[in-house]
């Protein structure tokens, strides 16, 4: 050891406590900053607000179906309401990390979180979740607008009001988790985006997005009702618009709450793997 | 502070030629090439010190740096920093040390770089009163007054590279990888950021790791330099030494009041390398300096006269050199 150092050496503080607790302390400041970096673009977000418009182009779809005639247990009202919540769901649920990923991963700027001594799923994690304030400020006129046009189309039950929020939770991290999952694939192909784009359309046809679930073919419906696109969107929205009672949302919840507890594993399991694969190309 | 052992890193590179058919044959086959990034390189740092890491590019440089601050996995090998395998990525190892890196900045760049600096003390879990302390010294010392409210984008090269330091130091890592540091900025800002570091380094203790093209970075800042090439070390040892073996002539260079010939010049073992009219460069051995300075001084008449090492970009030249054959 040199002179310097031996004479000199600062009182290094350590890190305080287990690391998840010290990735709990950090979720605030990781999101006010977050926050910051959301509302830096204005006319970025009003054009991503914009890329939500599939439900409404759905509802004037189904509603000139409705007008015919009934589908199934869906009137114009119903179908209005449903996917009047499926923006809802949306805008509340929205997760972009898949495409941070690969872009940190192709330029090597991945290293910038690495060099963090928090989990960098954590990270991206409180990145996405930052921009919620924003999307509410956008979802809950839509919410008015619906009570105002179509009558108190909610739920009432006092269970499923208090599942609301923990569906909508459960629904942002089934985005979140594929993402995440997906995202990790870069690191051994440096690009996972096409695969995205699979799980994507899987999602559009199964979560209930342009198709209430209940009107898929009983077979056909039996399977979806068991797979993981239903609860990223078609629970949290029939539970929303009390399409399904207290029961279902009980049971939907916990199947919910069992893929997130799998896809976080496999995401941890993924990035430990991935991340010994890192080349950091690019300097 | 830091060991290295028997460091490798290979890379599996997808190679192929251009050209549509070349591009179609890729699709069912991918001929790999394996590049040996760094080949087998040991050696040892203590805490406090500032080192030199010099190489051609694509020496093995900055792949070494980031196996030693845990970015990459190496492929065979061990390294310790500050106690710890950087590979595993210890929070502990990773609060103890810093990579800065001048083409990839930790800036968030449409914010100003105090945000950054609030993320760093989230992430960091640096005690308010603690971070508030380092920072205003930060900010005093490289300036930044002024800078802290600027989105990043708005900021000039210089100015980003002081706030990335001040950013890199705010949870005082005790080991400091600085990956071109000084890259792109002009000559006085060069300076600055060399005179932060070396004040720095002595006044924390904080071990230093430096890549550079500049060799006035290296000059003014390391007192050892560890060189490699193609991922190999040919030199590690003090920058003095290194001149001294590698090219151990020294340069005298004359401005003169008159023309002078050749050989008028050329006495005492001393041979014209550089010339115009009125300025002179040559290059003596070191035992035969004296007399060299000596007669010309009186056989000429001398404006100004100075006498260095070669410059330390031939000494390397002249080691990679001897190294390629």
């Amino acid at each position: 050891m040199n002179d310097a150092a031996s004479r000199s050496s600062p009182s290094r503080p350590r890190l305080r406590g287990p690391s998840f607790f010290r990735a709990l302390r950090a979720m605030p400041g990781l999101l006010r900053v977050g926050f910051a970096g959301a509302v830096a673009y204005r006319a970025e977000f009003l054009i991503w607000v914009l890329a939500y418009t599939t439900p409404l182009i759905m509802l004037a779809l189904w509603t000139a179906v409705a007008a015919e005639g009934a589908v199934g247990r869906f009137g114009e009202r119903e179908f209005s309401s449903y996917f009047a919540a499926t923006l809802i769901v949306r805008l509340g649920t929205g997760a972009w990390v898949i495409w941070d990923m690969n872009w940190e991963v192709r330029q090597g700027t991945l290293q910038r979180r690495l060099l963090w001594p928090i989990h960098a799923l954590l990270t991206y994690l409180a990145e996405n979740l930052a921009a919620l304030p924003m999307r509410i400020v956008v979802a809950v006129p839509i919410a008015i607008l619906t009570s105002l046009l179509l009558g108190n189309i909610w739920v009432r039950d006092p269970v499923q009001l208090a599942i609301i929020p923990v569906s909508f939770l459960g629904a942002f991290l089934l985005t979140f988790l594929p993402m995440a999952i997906i995202g990790t694939l870069s690191l051994w192909w440096e690009s996972s985006v096409a695969l995205y784009d699979l799980w994507l359309a899987l999602y559009t046809v199964f979560s209930g997005y342009v198709v209430p679930l209940e009107l898929f073919p009983p077979q056909l419906g039996a399977i979806v009702r068991w797979l993981p696109f239903r609860q990223m969107l078609a629970f949290p929205v029939e539970n929303l618009t009390g399409l399904i009672g207290r029961e279902q949302a009980l049971h939907n919840l916990a199947l919910q709450w069992s893929y997130i507890t799998v896809f976080a594993v496999f995401a941890a399991l993924m990035w430990r793997a991935g991340i010994k694969r890192f080349a950091a190309y690019g300097g | 502070m830091i060991e290295v052992d028997r460091l490798v890193k290979h890379y599996r590179v997808h190679e192929r030629p251009p050209g549509v058919g070349a591009a179609i044959r890729s699709l069912f086959s991918r001929p790999m090439r394996v590049v040996k990034a760094v080949d087998d390189i040991s050696f040892k740092i203590a805490a406090g010190e500032r080192v030199g890491f010099l190489g051609p590019n694509g020496a093995g440089k900055t792949t070494t740096l980031k196996m030693l601050s845990g970015l990459l996995f190496p492929t065979s090998g061990n390294a310790r920093v500050s106690g710890y395998v950087p590979f595993e990525r210890n929070p502990e190892f990773l609060r103890s040390i810093m990579l800065v890196a001048g083409q990839k900045q930790q800036l968030l760049w449409d914010l100003p770089p105090a945000e950054t600096f609030e993320l760093n003390r989230a992430i960091y879990d640096l005690p308010r009163a603690e971070y508030r302390a380092t920072l205003d010294e930060l900010v005093s010392v490289l300036q930044l007054e002024d800078l802290l409210q600027k989105p990043v984008r708005q900021l000039s090269l210089g100015e980003r590279m002081k706030c990335e330091l001040a950013a890199a130091l705010l949870h005082r890592p005790r080991v400091l990888f600085l990956d071109e540091p000084t890259i792109g900025l002009d000559v006085t800002m060069q300076a600055a950021v060399r005179e932060f570091i070396r004040r720095h380094n002595e006044r924390h203790g904080v071990t230093v790791i430096l890549t550079s093209h500049y060799m006035e970075d290296v000059a003014a800042l390391c007192p050892r330099v560890i060189a490699i090439d193609h991922g190999r070390l040919v030199w590690d040892g003090s920058l003095t030494d290194l001149v001294r073996e590698t090219k151990p002539e020294k340069r005298i260079s004359l401005k003169l009041a008159a023309p002078a010939t050749t050989a008028e010049l050329e006495c005492s073992g001393a041979r014209v390398i550089e010339s115009t009219e009125l300025e002179v460069k040559l290059q003596v051995a070191q035992a035969q300096l004296p007399a060299a300075v000596s007669e010309l001084l009186s056989r000429l008449q001398v404006v100004d006269m100075t006498v260095e090492d070669a410059p330390l970009e031939e000494v390397l030249s002249d080691l990679f050199a001897r190294h390629a054959e």
